[in-house]
């Protein structure tokens, strides 16, 4: 029921159909640019945004050639995260420093975003780069809003310049900035109330505060959560103050987090800073790659897709994939994917980035034991030809000697055999007659439950 | 009679200066999302998969949530089937008239009650969303009903919370019911609801710490507050009100979901809808898990908050059509 699939576990069914062609079609391109669309409306990006988006998208990944170690579906997922890493920013944004001390920087947004809590990061943060940040208290009309900073302040020993809720917030930054230089300040940082982009009333005062001290930096405060609507709010603030960037609160919530790509998209303003918890100093520079992969909802696809440029063999996987389904796996296959695994790096992290297994606790929980590992070998070794390829043929006095060969006991022996038909029955059921892991996930994830291991 | 005759009929029974703020505030909000609506209807000459990619798009962007509109999108094409619409035009009540049977309260608009003595009210929600200020205005909107009512400071956490309640005590005459910051939430409900109790006030109205949904320990805390209130008044919280910020997305039914578990959620309110956001999201919420809108916030004022009325949401989401629909009515 609840919306957060994320991306990679919608795009497991059209990486089944994509499998093994040469180039991408329109129609393969389609349809998993129609997930790629659910996925980003689901975030909460605007869909005017996505609907230029995945037009781009579009563009660039018809006719793409498919490489060898390559899945059609994992060329579309590449296209889709480099270009939404170039439309979240590309690189990391600094804030800017006037030349002439203070840096000012006006912090506005509607109410209840967060300005004040940032507010007092951000003084924090510069505090701890060895500047001398002086707040400001321009929230004149929320309910002890001038307290909250005043307590902030005494927090991290940071001046609060307040006076009181009865003068306007243009007096107060005027004065406050001369206080500043006064002081030796080398960052002012104004607070001011939260307000509708719409009250003219309460916009025409902000831009006056902005030509009574001039800022250097005017940041928009945007509650990652914000849905639709963030483009308008962005827009509108962005054309009556002329913003010069935005910073992104909440983030330490399970949103998505699509509202940074709107705000980015209409204001082309880089977004500086992430808010990440309530603690004083859970403000960090903003990382436009990571905020990219969260928004699709990938977990590390994106690595899996890096590892498997570097790494696995496309034919021997398809045909994996094949026996797996048909359950013809046979120990011989068992032992050539252990080697397949080991070229990928530990297993537990391979399992992760699995499509499909990152949403599964049981997963998490699943230490593989490397010791274990190579006993398994051992176990499988030991075996003849014969048996490797034909699992039933294992009777008792095969398995005795199989212990007995691989210096393991019979119950190893038996617990490991009894794993392996599971694990073979499961992954029948996990790919269906049809291909699609729909239902079989949920019958691994029950069988993960009740604490059933991987035979290594 | 046609729906829109039935509906006009409807809240010309209630009070019109009521009607006429929650208009008002809406109306802002609302125009956007009517015009198009209306221009999708009357524009378009055909039913078809544009039509419907138009329409979900516009739904979208009111925040409705992609499950919910892709369903009613759904039940709108069986409608076309059944009823054989040809006109998109035809299409606007059938549509008016999904929503509203979604956001319809069954169970009575008002708060509940208790039957003997004290009442009490407990309000969740993230940070930020406005429930200092809707206690705020909700022990106004009280009072005025001829109530007693008090406050208990539960935001024990955020700087300057309690100070932020007790303004709004003043602003409002109402008792506020507080312990030092960095306190024991619990410790305070406890304390506030004994005070309630000696002092026979009618309703207690308990603040909490914004919180987000996905912190364990925080959501925690919350369940042991809410069970501290149980356990003193047995049929107490009488309701447990998630506030939301209608500018917020998808992750609302995260917040209804997650809050729900913890501090067993009976109703919402939608705040800062005097914004340009729809909260849309209310729709997906009550589709997904029946939680009905109790109140909606309409600005930072004391009298700005209203009784959630579906008949007047839909009317006012749609205002625009209405009229156009009495026209086509004669
Ligand atoms: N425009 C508008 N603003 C509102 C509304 N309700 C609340 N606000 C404003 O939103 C901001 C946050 O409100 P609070 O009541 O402090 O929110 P809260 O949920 O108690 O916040 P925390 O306790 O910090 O989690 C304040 O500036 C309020 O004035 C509303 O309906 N419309
Ligand atoms: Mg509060």
């Amino acid at each position: 029921m609840m919306a957060f699939e994320g991306l990679t576990s919608r795009l497991q069914q059209v990486f089944g159909k994509l499998r093994g062609k040469g180039k991408l079609t329109e129609d393969d391109v389609n349809e998993a640019l129609r997930e790629v669309r659910l996925a980003l409306l689901e975030a909460d990006v605007n869909f005017k945004v996505v609907k230029q988006f995945v037009a781009k998208v579009k563009e660039r990944a018809i006719g793409q050639e498919v490489q060898k170690s390559f899945t059609p579906g994992m060329v579309v997922i590449d296209i889709v995260n480099k270009e939404l890493t170039d439309l979240m920013g590309g690189t990391q944004s600094k804030l800017v420093r006037n030349n002439k001390p203070p840096t000012v920087i006006m912090m506005v947004g509607l109410q209840g975003a967060g300005k004040t809590t940032t507010s007092g990061k951000l003084a924090k943060w510069l505090q701890k780069q060895n500047h001398r940040p002086l707040l400001a208290a321009g929230d004149i009309y929320r309910p002890a809003a001038i307290k909250q900073l005043q307590i902030l302040g005494e927090q991290i020993k940071v001046p609060v310049f307040s006076l009181g809720d009865q003068i306007s917030p243009i007096e107060i930054a005027r004065q406050a900035l001369q206080h500043a230089k006064q002081h030796g300040h080398d960052y002012l940082i104004i607070d001011t109330a939260g307000r509708l982009h719409i009250d003219e009333q309460l916009m025409d005062e902000l831009q006056q505060v902005r030509e009574a001290v001039q800022p250097d930096e005017t940041l928009l405060v945007v509650d990652a959560m914000t849905g639709q609507d963030a483009v308008n709010v962005a827009e509108s603030f962005h054309q009556q103050l002329a913003l010069s960037g935005v910073v992104l609160t909440k983030l330490d919530g399970d949103t998505r987090g699509g509202a940074a790509l709107s705000v980015k998209a209409v204001t082309d303003c880089p977004i500086k800073f992430a808010a990440t918890g309530e603690k004083i100093d859970a403000l960090e520079p903003f990382h436009p790659e990571r905020m990219a992969s969260r928004i699709l909802g990938m977990g590390d696809m994106l690595s899996l897709i890096e590892k498997a440029q570097a790494g696995i063999d496309a034919d021997k996987a398809a045909e994996m994939e094949r026996k797996l389904r048909k359950a013809e796996f046979t120990f011989d296959d068992f032992l050539d994917q252990m080697e397949q695994m080991k070229k990928l790096g530990p297993l537990d992290q391979i399992l992760d980035m699995l499509p499909g297994m990152g949403q599964m606790k049981g997963m998490k929980d699943m230490r593989v034991n490397e010791k274990q590992m190579a006993r398994t070998e051992a176990i499988v070794k030991s075996m003849t030809k014969q048996e490797k390829g034909n699992p039933e043929l294992l009777n008792l006095s095969r398995r005795k000697r199989i212990a007995a060969g691989s210096g393991t006991t019979l119950q190893e022996v038996n617990r490991f055999i009894k794993q392996f038909d599971d694990m073979r029955k499961m992954m029948k059921q996990l790919m269906g007659s049809s291909g699609k892991p729909g239902k079989g996930l949920k019958n691994i994830k029950n069988m993960f439950g009740k604490g059933m291991k991987f035979p290594f | 009679m046609s729906f829109f005759q039935r509906l006009k009929d409807s809240i010309k029974q209630k009070t019109e200066a009521i009607t006429g703020k929650f208009v008002a505030g809406l109306s802002k909000t609302s125009s956007a999302f009517v015009s198009q609506v209306s221009d999708l209807f009357s524009r378009r000459k055909k039913i078809d998969e544009d039509f419907y990619e138009e329409l979900e798009e516009i739904l979208i962007s009111a925040d409705v949530g992609v499950h919910t509109v892709l369903q009613l999108i759904e039940d709108l094409r069986k409608e076309v089937r059944v009823q054989r619409i040809e006109e998109p035009a035809k299409l606007q009540p059938v549509l008016s008239e999904l929503i509203m049977k979604l956001m319809r309260n069954e169970q009575s608009l008002s708060l509940k009650q208790s039957d003997s003595g004290l009442t009490i009210y407990l309000f969740v929600g993230v940070n930020g969303v406005g429930k200092t200020t809707t206690i705020g205005k909700l022990a106004h909107y009280l009072k005025s009903q001829g109530k007693s009512v008090m406050m208990a400071a539960g935001d024990t956490f955020r700087a300057g919370a309690i100070e932020q309640l007790e303004v709004w005590g003043e602003r409002v005459g109402v008792e506020v019911i507080k312990q030092q910051s960095g306190a024991d939430p619990a410790a305070v409900m406890y304390d506030a609801v004994h005070a309630a109790k000696n002092r026979n006030v009618d309703v207690l109205l308990c603040d909490t710490a914004g919180r987000l949904q996905n912190k364990s320990n925080l959501m925690d805390e919350l369940n042991k507050v809410f069970r501290v209130i149980q356990r003193e008044v047995p049929d107490a919280p009488h309701e447990v009100l998630l506030v939301l910020d209608a500018t917020t997305g998808q992750n609302a039914l995260s917040q209804a979901k997650l809050f729900g578990e913890k501090s067993g959620v009976s109703g919402l309110v939608l705040t800062k809808l005097d914004g340009t956001a729809k909260g849309g999201i209310v729709i997906a919420i009550r589709n997904e898990l029946k939680l009905p809108v109790k109140f909606v916030g309409l600005g930072e004022k004391m009298d700005d908050l209203q009784p959630f009325d579906a008949e007047q949401f839909v009317h006012a989401l749609f205002s625009q059509m209405n009229d156009e629909d009495e026209v086509a009515d004669k």
